[in-house]
């Protein structure tokens, strides 16, 4: 039997590079052996993806992109097609978690200093794969076809009206009508179904093949490669499969745990992850009094809202809003600090990272809220504290007190 | 780093209030008391709702015999819904009126009904059917303090009584065939029933819950032994 294994590898690997694909991707692919919580983002936004493609298929199977029939579809998902209820609340359990793990994943990124040198290839494609999850999250959200989805859709694909000149015609071109009609939501099916997801899949593929072309950063944000065995392996590395399988595996397990705790237990999130109004159908006629997008899209929203028209025209608002989701490309040439890590930086870079943090979150929750005088001012401010940290970048990284990084990695 | 934690945390919790549903003009809407596991209110709701509001609503996502999960046998729906021939206990529940000439009637097409109570909520619910009061200066002659100026005309007078408006506090002028108490259960069971309809599934989702959590938490303790086991040698 063995043998007969034996032959059969064999055989295969004369054709196909399996052996040497293993080896150089999982069971000699080195990573820190002092990864700590934070590391765990990556690959649970993996698994997070696995969960979003077999969830959508299935419920690709019973959904009928079509103004008429959507909402009802959804339904009929509910309670007529067998488990429908559960495939419906895990893929929008998984959409918000989705988000839950990259804004993690990206937090991480900023604390240890990943998008450093060499690095920085590998932090744009990630970016990339960041605004090609919020095009599919964006277009995903309308086809439900309830009042959210509808007057969402309607507010964001508005945005791209105000651009001078084109902007009219950029908006009709990305609705395909005047108003959001059944021709959106059936190109916005296609698109979230076919094109997004294709696209997301090939970039996440670059992201990895990057990633083990340059190796993982850790928290001490000092290389592993620089010390190195007779053999050439890195002293502080352990090999992917099976040490950091077992680990993540340990990770995906318990995060699964808290996934079907929202699924079985809170699966609306109150109203976080799928909004109360939404099980209203859509109706063009009526808008709703609120109207703000769901909880991952509201730092943005809150900063639309934060920069007043100017001329006339909320184009202004749009440009911040687009510069405050690019800003973070340009992260690996802003950052100018002797050191990656957050634990050598001095108390300068993790003020402003906290404030960073508070903004955000803060930014988040403003952007849920109606847009009163007081709110307004206070994501003013907040947007003000947002740009500043990463406008502000080259000269605070720079002046920062640092302490001296350590040779190895260090462990706890 | 330790700073930059309890930063994080607090800005975490600083933001998680529930939104609730804080846009109804600030009115202030009672507990409804649910019970999802009472079979015998769920019944009383389903009877409830098939008699008086799907004259004009209809649960177009609702199937009859939907209510078999609620203890109901077929023949007990034909039979204790008064289902007419015509209608399969596989159907979908329609109104009893077209739609066309309901808003004919009263300026609005009656609402759907199948996720009513996850778009409005339970004590939303709960709290409007208790507050009507007439209005002679409304079209339909009622008034409603949960949603004012509402279209709908008070269907459950004959059970509640009427209901008069004084200085913002609403009292009972003339009492119908049923107690205060009374009428409260009764609305009890078709806010009851309304959430379930809303979400059938809600009936099961919480068990099997515990089933997946249980499954998982030892998973979980197998995983972390394995990962033990493999990392024994790495410092």
């Amino acid at each position: 039997m063995m043998n007969l294994l034996k032959g059969l590898l064999a055989w295969v690997d004369e054709r196909f590079p399996l052996v040497s694909t293993w080896k150089a991707h999982l069971s000699e692919y080195y990573a820190p052996k002092n990864f700590n919580f934070w590391y765990f983002f990556g690959g649970l936004a993996l698994l997070v993806l696995v969960i979003q493609i077999l969830s959508g298929i299935f419920l690709t199977m019973n959904y009928k992109p079509d103004a008429l029939f959507a909402f009802a579809s959804v339904e009929y998902i509910m309670r007529d097609v067998q488990w429908g209820w559960l495939l419906r609340y895990i893929h929008s359990t998984g959409a918000s978690m989705f988000f839950v793990v990259i804004y993690l994943h990206m937090f991480r990124g900023l604390m240890y200093g990943s998008y450093r040198k060499p690095r920085e290839l590998l932090w744009i494609i990630g970016m990339i794969i960041y605004l090609a999850l919020m095009g599919e999250a964006f277009m995903g959200y309308l086809l439900p076809w309830g009042q959210m989805s509808f007057w969402g859709a309607q507010v964001i694909v508005n945005l791209f009206s105000s651009v001078p000149f084109i902007g009219p015609d950029l908006a009709i071109m990305i609705r395909g009508d005047f108003v959001v009609s059944d021709i959106t939501l059936n190109r916005f099916f296609a698109l979230h179904v076919v094109a997004i997801p294709l696209v997301l899949v090939l970039i996440i593929v670059a992201h990895l093949v990057a990633l083990h072309e340059v190796g993982s950063n850790n928290p001490d944000g000092v290389e592993i490669k620089k010390h190195k065995d007779a053999n050439g392996i890195p002293l502080d590395g352990v090999p992917f499969f099976p040490y950091m399988v077992v680990k993540d595996g340990v990770a995906a397990v318990a995060f699964l745990m808290v996934f079907s705790a929202v699924v079985f237990f809170a699966p609306d999130m109150g109203g976080y992850f799928l909004e109360y109004n939404n099980f209203v159908p859509a109706n063009p006629m009526k808008t709703p009094e609120h109207i703000a997008p769901v909880w991952y899209f509201t730092p943005y929203y809150a900063i639309l809202r934060a920069v007043p028209p100017m001329f006339g025209s909320q184009f202004p608002g749009v440009v911040a809003m687009g510069v405050a989701t690019v800003i973070f490309f340009a992260l690996p040439w802003l950052d100018r600090g002797p050191v990656k890590s957050i634990r050598y930086r001095g108390p300068i870079y993790k003020t402003f990272l906290a404030a960073f943090v508070v903004s955000f979150v803060g930014l988040g929750y403003l952007g849920l809220m109606p847009a009163t005088e007081t709110y307004t001012l206070i994501s003013r401010i907040l947007a003000v504290v947002y740009f500043a940290f990463f406008f502000l970048m080259p000269w605070y990284t720079k002046i920062d007190a640092c302490k001296p990084e350590p040779d190895r990695v260090t462990s706890k | 780093m330790k700073a930059i934690k309890r930063v994080i945390v607090w800005a975490m919790l600083a933001c998680m209030p529930v939104l609730a549903h804080a846009s109804e003009g600030g009115v202030h809407l009672d507990k409804a008391p649910l019970n999802l596991q009472d079979q015998a209110s769920l019944q009383r709701g389903a009877k409830l709702f098939t008699s008086r509001c799907l004259a004009c609503h209809s649960a177009s996502a609702m199937r009859y015999n939907r209510l078999n999960d609620i203890g109901m046998s077929d023949d007990q729906i034909r039979a204790e819904l008064e289902l007419p021939e015509d209608v399969k206990v596989g159907s979908t529940m329609q109104a009893a009126m077209d739609s066309n000439s309901a808003k004919m009637a009263y300026g609005v097409a009656p609402p759907d009904l199948s996720v009513i109570a996850r778009s409005r909520s339970a004590d939303w619910l709960y709290t409007y059917m208790r507050t009507f009061y007439a209005d002679s200066g409304k079209a339909s002659g009622w008034n409603n303090k949960a949603f004012p100026s509402v279209a709908m005309p008070f269907v459950l007078a004959d059970m509640q009584g009427e209901q008069a408006m004084e200085d913002g506090h609403l009292v009972l002028k003339t009492p119908g065939s049923m107690s205060v108490a009374e009428y409260d259960v009764a609305i009890a069971d078709l806010t009851n029933y309304l959430v379930f309809m809303s979400e059938p599934a809600i009936l099961v989702r919480h068990q099997i819950g515990w089933i997946v959590l249980i499954f998982l938490s030892i998973l979980l303790a197998l995983m972390y032994a394995l990962k033990k086991e493999i990392w024994k040698d790495i410092h």
